[in-house]
């Protein structure tokens, strides 16, 4: 192989910006390869995709709506990602803490005053979204039970739990599928079309943890878990504690995504709650390097690549397929383009073996006598 | 230029590495290098740690690419880029962390990665030729057996192995005794005898002066990334080579008072604890420790001193007995409880326990006192405060960090253990574990370890120093227990020891049958 990796001895700052930007151009180059394939041009699709996702209220209105959730889910990952529990379960708990959101509003809040709705309606998607997440952190730290497979798991069971509610048990009378909507007490405002104030949430949340993971002993404890287990034990920090506690913040976060989901945008448990954030999040948390506010930067442009993407199917009258292709082709590079920051690329000459090298070559294989 | 020296052979050099130059971000590991390889030569590489002799054999083994300077292997100049380019060119290197995959065989290590493999290979002759290897060159060990049940010395063997099968004909071993009993030591000498009748050189990267006199031809001493002797070895000795090494004299002895016990502090009544296999390690062991004393701990690896350490600190837990610290039962608390209870612990894995590699010096100075003030209050950490803490015990343990923010992983071996010595000294109240300590450091960082040891003595902590050595024993000890198979065998008093005792009880000897040897259960009973 003419090419190979070397890993990098020091990472090199030039790398950490021009890698992803690089990647970025790559990605471009990539995508249009696939436009021109299909009969598009790239260009005039490009131009689209940034339009449809920039370029009217309506299309920014439209990124921000799909930015909420996954700033949250981002966050929920990113925490968990930090001390190396592969919480790949945001969906689930996303789609616990539409549930149970919903169930607070509609039903769980009668005789309470109406303005606590909505607080109570949020507190209970935080720790049903919590509790989804806790159960593998707890089957984990007790009985170290792989998690990537209990919290995949749990994923369908939300799913076919909420499915079951809002086609059956929950069913408003007269409609297909949904429930009732839920009291207006307990609507988040919307701004812009519908954005809606759940952003805040968001935003708020990633500096909180920034902080947290920046200036506390507990943060310090975390990095310390996710960088050393052994070394963390010896140091005397409670890691099963640790995982518990964290996983329950995680999955609380992800809850509160989907709660924010059922009071800002869909005002009812419905079809299209569960989308898939919670997969990408763990896309955007990686790209993100699990830095708190890397997420929304990322959250944010990954909602644009959606939205534009699924503008072009419209403008362009491309198949839908092709914008979802699309966005994948977009991603690749990107993700690849972590493996730059870590290596570098080489062009190798092939060693010679001539001269002395080749006779110590021979004399090796006498003496080893094993090459044969 | 270095060729001044040759060997009694008059012959071209195989190697030759000409004005190697490698710089890390703020270190310059090697200074325009020379050095010359001649066949059948053992070629020791001295120097203490950071010198750059890692960072030079690295260069010549393919991980890392010099920034200037050439290599020629006899007439023809050679780029090595890779380690497999290296065993192209006959190169092998023995790193320092074993690269063995623990869940293979012997066998299929050996045969791991090798360009020309067939798909199927055979098995039953691959055994049959590095059963053959073994032979010829005293290497033994089973091909069939798996890498995960070998000791650290087998898997040193099969390293060696694996290089003479890919028919490496310069050998490069990383200081290859750090992990050795004194018996596994010989062996190695009688193995690079063999190697080298055969015509085949090695260099051998060392910082012990004893093991340069006994097993090399020529010598070349590193400091600071520069060549500053190649001398032939035996034109030098032990004192000359330290004082090469290390830039100054030095004393190869130290100062050590009397110790004055004072009351006990710790008691490890009929301990019995399993060791990650779950197999018994610890079979009802008892001992005591005293204030004001440090009570060695001899022993061959592996019987029981890792469990040892970990039961004591709270990193294992005991099936059955009890453990008392300062007179209260500690028996079954968490690693917490005994850091809280005064107990520092120097673990024999610096880092794989005793560090976090890409976490900041600084912080892994606060790693135990981060918890309360000044270094945190109400949960917050006070930043500027650990970074002043940390400047402190940089100061007062001399650590050699380029910034207290550089990540641990950085220093060298001597620093790194400076490091866990200044963090759990300054966070220990009254015993202190200590695990190897100067496994592996040089002259100077040894020394260093070694008075701080005395130090907390003097100041009235326990130390329990568990170690391979048995002159480190000799010289910082007060008492010297020996463990064998999980037990005590029986307590040597340093003042009245003898190697051939201690040695006697290393092999299970029981100390009944010695003479002015306590046997561990009376010394408790007496408690
Ligand atoms: N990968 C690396 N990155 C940065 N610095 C390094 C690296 N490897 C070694 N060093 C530094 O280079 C110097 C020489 O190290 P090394 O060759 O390992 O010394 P030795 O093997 O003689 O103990 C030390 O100061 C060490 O900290
Ligand atoms: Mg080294």
């Amino acid at each position: 192989m003419p090419f190979k990796f070397r890993k990098r001895e020091s990472v090199s700052r030039k790398a950490v910006l021009l890698v992803p930007l690089l990647s970025f151009a790559v990605s471009l180059l990539f995508g249009a390869i696939m436009l021109i394939l299909s009969g598009a041009d790239p260009v005039v699709t490009y131009l689209a995709m940034f339009g449809g996702a920039f370029g009217s209220t309506h299309g920014l209105s439209e990124v921000l709506v799909k930015s909420i959730p996954l700033i949250l889910t981002g966050l929920s990952v990113a925490i968990a990602f930090r001390m190396r529990f592969w919480n790949i379960g945001a969906e689930g708990q996303l789609t616990m803490g539409a549930v149970a959101a919903t169930g607070a509003a509609l039903f769980w809040s009668q005789g309470w005053p109406s303005w606590t709705i909505m607080p109570l309606s949020i507190a209970a998607g935080c720790i049903a979204g919590g509790l989804w997440a806790g159960v593998p952190a707890i089957l984990k730290a007790t009985l170290n039970v792989d998690e990537t497979l209990t919290t995949l798991m749990l994923n369908y069971v939300a799913v076919l739990y909420s499915e079951h509610l809002y086609y059956v048990t929950w069913r408003a009378p007269g409609r297909n599928s949904g429930t009732e909507r839920i009291p207006q007490v307990a609507w988040l405002s919307r701004f812009l079309g519908r954005a809606h104030t759940g952003i805040f949430f968001g935003l708020a949340l990633a500096l909180v943890l920034w902080l947290i993971f920046r200036y506390t002993r507990w943060g310090f404890e975390l990095k310390i878990i996710g960088s050393n287990a052994t070394a963390a034990r010896y140091m005397g920090i409670n890691i099963a504690r640790n995982i518990i506690l964290t996983l329950l913040i995680s999955g609380a976060i992800s809850g509160l995504a989907g709660a924010v989901e059922v009071l800002g945008l869909t005002r009812s448990l419905q079809q299209g709650i569960s989308v898939g954030y919670g997969y990408t999040a763990i896309i955007i948390a990686w790209m993100a390097q699990l830095d708190p506010l890397g997420v929304i930067f990322v959250a944010f442009l990954m909602a644009a690549l959606l939205v534009g993407g699924d503008q072009i199917q419209m403008r362009m009258r491309l198949p839908a397929s092709v914008g979802i292709v699309l966005q994948a082709m977009l991603l690749i590079p990107m993700l690849a383009g972590g493996l730059f920051r870590d290596y570098s690329l080489h062009w190798e000459r092939p060693p010679k073996t001539d001269g002395v090298a080749g006779s110590m070559q021979a004399d090796g294989m006498e003496a080893g006598g094993a090459e044969d | 230029m270095t060729d001044g020296i040759r060997p009694l052979t008059v012959s071209a050099p195989v190697l030759r590495m000409r004005g190697i130059t490698k710089r890390f971000p703020g270190v310059l590991a090697n200074d325009r290098i020379d050095l010359d390889l001649y066949r059948g030569e053992v070629l020791a590489l001295l120097g203490e740690n950071g010198a750059g002799k890692s960072t030079l054999m690295n260069v010549l083994a393919g991980l890392y690419r010099p920034d200037a300077g050439t290599i020629l292997l006899g007439e023809t100049h050679v780029e090595i880029d890779s380690p497999r380019d290296a065993a192209e060119l006959g190169i092998g290197m023995v790193h320092q962390n074993f690269m063995l995959v623990p869940t293979m065989t012997v066998a299929q290590n050996i045969v791991l990665g090798m360009p020309d493999l067939p798909i199927v290979p055979d098995l039953e002759e691959i055994h049959r030729q590095i059963e053959a290897l073994s032979n010829r060159y005293g290497l033994l060990v089973d091909p069939q057996a798996y890498i995960w049940q070998l000791s650290v010395g087998e898997q040193q063997r099969v390293e060696i192995l694996k290089l003479l099968y890919r028919g490496a004909d310069i050998l490069i071993l990383d200081e290859p005794t750090a992990v050795l009993t004194p018996q596994e030591i010989e062996e190695l000498g009688h193995v690079l005898a063999a190697v080298q009748a055969e015509g085949k050189s090695i260099i051998f990267i060392t910082h012990k002066m004893g093991e340069v006199i006994a097993f090399s031809d020529r010598v070349c001493v590193l400091r600071q990334g520069r060549v500053v002797a190649t001398k032939r070895t035996a034109e030098t000795n032990p004192r000359e080579l330290a004082r090469l090494m290390v830039g100054r004299e030095v004393l190869f002895q130290i100062e050590k008072a009397p110790a004055d016990p004072g009351e006990t502090l710790l008691v490890l009544r009929h301990v019995c604890a399993d060791n990650d296999k779950g197999l018994p390690a610890l079979r009802q062991l008892s001992l005591v420790v005293r204030r004001g004393e440090i009570l060695g701990i001899a022993g061959v690896a592996g019987n029981g001193q890792r469990e040892l350490a970990e039961v004591i600190t709270g990193l294992r837990d005991i099936k059955t007995g009890e453990i008392l610290i300062n007179g209260r039962d500690r028996t079954s608390s968490s690693p917490l409880q005994m850091i809280e209870s005064g107990v520092g612990h120097i673990p024999a894995d610096r880092m794989g326990m005793g560090t976090v590699g890409n976490m900041a010096v600084a912080d892994n100075l606060a790693m135990k006192s981060y918890r309360s003030p000044p270094l945190a209050e109400y949960g917050i950490l006070r930043r500027e405060k650990i970074l002043r803490f940390a400047r402190s015990l940089i100061e007062a343990f001399g650590i050699s960090t380029p910034t207290p923010q550089t990540p641990v992983k950085f220093l060298s071996g001597g620093n790194i253990q400076k490091t866990i010595l200044a963090r759990e000294i300054d966070a220990c109240a009254s015993l202190l574990v200590a695990v190897y300590p100067s496994r592996g450091l040089d002259v100077g960082a040894t020394e260093a370890v070694r008075r701080r040891l005395l130090e907390q003595r003097d100041a009235g902590r326990a130390v329990l120093l568990i170690s391979e050595d048995l002159d480190e024993l000799l010289t910082v000890a007060d008492r010297i227990a020996v463990l064998y198979e999980g037990r005590v065998m029986g307590i040597v008093p340093t003042a009245s020891a003898d190697v051939e005792t201690v040695g006697l009880l290393m092999s299970g000897s029981e100390a009944a049958e010695l003479d002015g040897v306590t046997s561990a259960p009376s010394t408790v009973g007496a408690f």
